[in-house]
């Protein structure tokens, strides 16, 4: 029996969402085909990774996160600047450790200046990243929203206690808001729902399923995923069609295997900076495969790694 | 496969004899339809009909097995495109390759790796699978002696690598009765390398520069008395590599097609010399259909996360991992260290175990058998309860391990500490820990 291809066509497409102002947005999402199946159908924008800063970094890093940024760690705009004009990054994730109640519980207001600042030096888009404390985020994350009005950010997450204020603030102000859920497909729709029926539309959300590192539950991310992109393609499910993010970089620079030296588990091997960068990049292609539209990550050849697969793929 | 009952039922004798232990043949029928009986039940059914059904009964991706004994390696025979499906059954094997270009120290490093880079996770052993040998030199002598030192060297399956046909027989034989993997028969010699492959047990690559040139011969090595089959489409890039993964998978389970229904093998140490971006395109193998990858090393640092990544992908997602009941030890513990119950779903001692770890607090963990759930979901299940953990804890003798009386439990079931203190007696003294896992090194700190 000769070959002929066979290709898949989806009654559905994913939505988009842009963020960022002027010619620097970005649109990510817009597929009409499953990861990379350009055979099948138009994937009109590429998946982008937005490179990470801190600000305040966990004395625990290992040295592979830590030596790229020696100079600049302390200081998260330099840092930003340096993730652009180094390592290429296309857009920058700020991660508010520091507002964290169980850390250095810095304020609303320190945070929303140190975004307004960011926004000023840096010339891609950003994301704004919570510490993960629920009441701590709404009220850092909406303090944002309202200080940097119409500055089209992406701000989250969002998750089920707290998505009213983090979600209005976004509708009020002009941004773009990230919709949490742990892991299940059902409950990263009603997250849709919820706040699209806030007046939120569905192209000013991104989805974050819950994203588990490899060896951590990516797995359960991966299939959720698949599944989402699916429901949003082949069923037309209109409250799936949110573009997917993946938080990553976090979840795989604490992993045991990236963080344990060769004399603590010598079958691990000695070179840590190779076993990091690929638990990043394999995590992070994995997610890319399921469906993400943008990766947050860490490490810059692991990001660089992660892109020329996207370049190529989508070549 | 394929068939409906009442296909089936055309085939059959229609006697309605009972003797396979239907009522009639055409409920016979629609038992075979449905997997739930086996041919072999009738007596009367002809040579022909039992051809047709063997046939349409075949797995749409056959099942090849490269390798003897222990360390033999099956591949192929997956039904789906999406894991949560039904799940991906027989995981990517990863094979090392070596060549007779290689001084011998650089052979035996590798051969070294292949054997000894292995790492154990949820009571697996993770490890790689195969040795790719390949003749560069031409040199048909040189050749063979690269095969019997592998054969001497490693227990696992051998993919015999020759362009040269002297060369490629000369290896085969030398691997005679192996079940190696013969690399590779191609528009040009599918006939010889067919009947090489037959005399000596072996399985054969079917190899063209597209999956068109491929799907003309496969037939003819079939004819030729070769079954196990395993395709290169000629992939040499990356995108190439992913297209050919997911239409042969696309040819074999949507359109039956037979000339396409094999596993396929990437030769991802063709398409780069880069060490990382091997590694990515290992990944993507993993990932998206590849039945054999074939990678220039294994070294540790890049076969953890790719092992991990096989496992996390290929494991059943109806079967949650477990982890064995029992007290594990982290960060060498002693008898004044905080003692800390879960469960025994594999996440989340994985969870737990890294965050414990990066503590560095000594601590012990015990896990319990609760087949698999998380805390919350074990709780509600009725299997993560006082009555249970109770009898648990005794029996395990941590007791005995410590100088201290108090039991750490999940902050997700806080609840259930007044049952449990209850249960286990004044002996004990339950502490309610956090939450989530992200704050236990806090509290392990503060303790």
């Amino acid at each position: 029996m000769a070959f002929s291809a066979l290709t898949e066509k989806y009654s559905g497409k994913m939505g988009t969402l842009t963020f960022g102002s002027g010619d620097q947005a970005i649109t990510v999402g817009g597929q009409a085909a499953m990861p990379f199946c350009t055979f099948d159908g138009e994937i009109p924008n590429k998946p982008i990774v937005a490179m990470e800063v801190y600000d305040v970094v966990d004395p625990e890093w290992p040295a592979a996160v830590v030596d790229p940024f020696k100079d600049v760690i302390n200081d998260p705009i330099a840092w930003a600047k340096k993730n652009i004009d180094e390592y290429g990054a296309k857009a920058i994730c700020l991660q508010l450790a520091s507002t964290d109640p169980n850390g250095e519980n810095k304020s609303a207001d320190y945070a929303a200046e140190l975004v307004s600042k960011m926004i000023e030096a840096i010339s891609v888009p950003l994301v704004v990243w919570g510490s993960g404390n629920v009441e701590k985020d709404a009220e850092v994350l909406s303090k944002i929203c309202e200080v940097n009005e119409g500055k089209n950010l992406l701000i989250g997450p969002a998750v089920e206690e707290n998505y009213k204020k983090i979600a209005a603030a976004c509708l009020g102000y002009g941004h773009n808001v990230v919709s949490q859920s742990p892991i299940d497909v059902n409950m990263a729709k009603q997250m849709n729902i919820l706040i699209s029926n806030l007046g939120l539309p569905m192209d000013k959300i991104i989805m974050e399923p819950s994203t588990g590192a490899l060896g951590y539950g990516v797995e359960y991310s991966y299939s959720v995923m698949e599944r989402i992109s699916l429901a949003a393609l082949a069923q037309n499910d209109e409250k799936m069609q949110c573009p997917i993010t993946n938080d990553l970089g976090k979840e795989c620079w604490k992993a045991r295997e990236v963080k344990l030296t060769e004399e603590e588990e010598p079958a691990f091997g000695p070179d840590l900076e190779k076993r990091g960068v690929l638990w990043e990049a394999i995590t992070g292609f994995d997610m890319l495969l399921a469906g993400s539209n943008l990766l947050i990550m860490r490490n810059p050849k692991a990001v660089k790694l992660v892109e020329e697969c996207i370049d190529e793929l989508l070549a | 496969m394929g068939l409906t009952g009442i296909q089936i039922f055309k085939l059959l004798p229609k006697t309605n004899c009972k003797e396979c232990g239907s009522p009639t043949c055409l409920a016979f029928a629609m038992a075979l339809a449905g997997g739930k009986a086996e041919l072999d039940k009738c007596p009367y059914v002809s040579d022909e009909a039992k051809a047709t059904l063997s046939e349409a009964s075949a797995p749409p991706i056959r099942g090849v097995v490269i390798g003897t004994g222990d360390k033999a390696k099956k591949v192929g025979e997956e039904l789906v495109f999406y894991r949560h499906e039904k799940t991906f059954l027989n995981p990517t094997a990863i094979a090392c390759l070596v060549t007779d270009a290689m001084d011998d120290a650089e052979v035996d490093a590798k051969i070294d790796n292949l054997n000894n880079v292995q790492f154990e996770r949820v009571g697996l052993t993770l490890e790689a699978d195969l040795l790719a040998v390949r003749c560069v030199s031409g040199d048909a002598g040189k050749f063979e002696a690269l095969v019997k030192k592998a054969l001497g060297a490693t227990e696992k399956g051998l993919i015999i690598m020759a362009d040269d046909f002297a060369a490629l027989e000369a290896g085969a034989k030398a691997a005679s009765g192996k079940g190696a993997l013969l690399y590779a028969a191609t528009a040009d010699n599918c006939d010889q390398v067919a009947a090489l492959a037959k005399e000596t047990g072996a399985s054969v690559v079917a190899k063209g520069a597209s999956i068109e040139e491929v799907a003309d011969f496969t037939g003819k090595i079939v004819s030729g008395g070769v079954k196990d089959i395993v395709i290169d489409a000629g992939a040499r890039d990356i995108k190439s590599m992913f297209y050919n993964d997911n239409q042969i998978r696309r040819a074999a389970l949507k359109a039956k097609n037979r000339d396409l229904g094999f596993p396929t093998i990437d030769l991802v140490c063709d398409m780069t010399d880069d060490p990382y971006k091997e590694a990515m395109l290992a990944s993507l193998a993993i990932a998206k259909y590849g039945a054999i990858v074939v990678m220039s090393d294994i070294d540790k640092e890049r076969m953890l996360p790719l092992f991990v990544q096989r496992l996390n992908i290929y494991t059943d997602p109806q079967r949650p991992m477990v982890m064995d009941e029992g007290i594990y030890e982290i960060n060498k513990p002693g008898p004044d260290s905080p003692v800390i119950i879960t469960t025994n779903f594999a996440l989340t001692y994985f969870i737990v175990a890294a965050e414990i770890e990066a503590s560095r607090v000594p601590t012990w963990l015990l896990i319990m058998d609760v087949e698999g759930m998380s805390v919350l979901t074990a709780w509600s299940a009725g299997k993560f309860v006082a009555d249970a953990m109770a009898p648990f804890v005794v029996k395990s003798g941590i007791r005995d391990k410590i100088n201290h009386n108090k039991i750490i439990i999940p902050g997700y079931v806080a609840q259930i500490s007044g049952e449990f203190q209850e249960e286990l007696g004044s002996d004990w003294e339950v502490v309610i820990g956090t939450r989530e896992a992200s704050d236990i090194p806090a509290f392990l700190k503060a303790l």
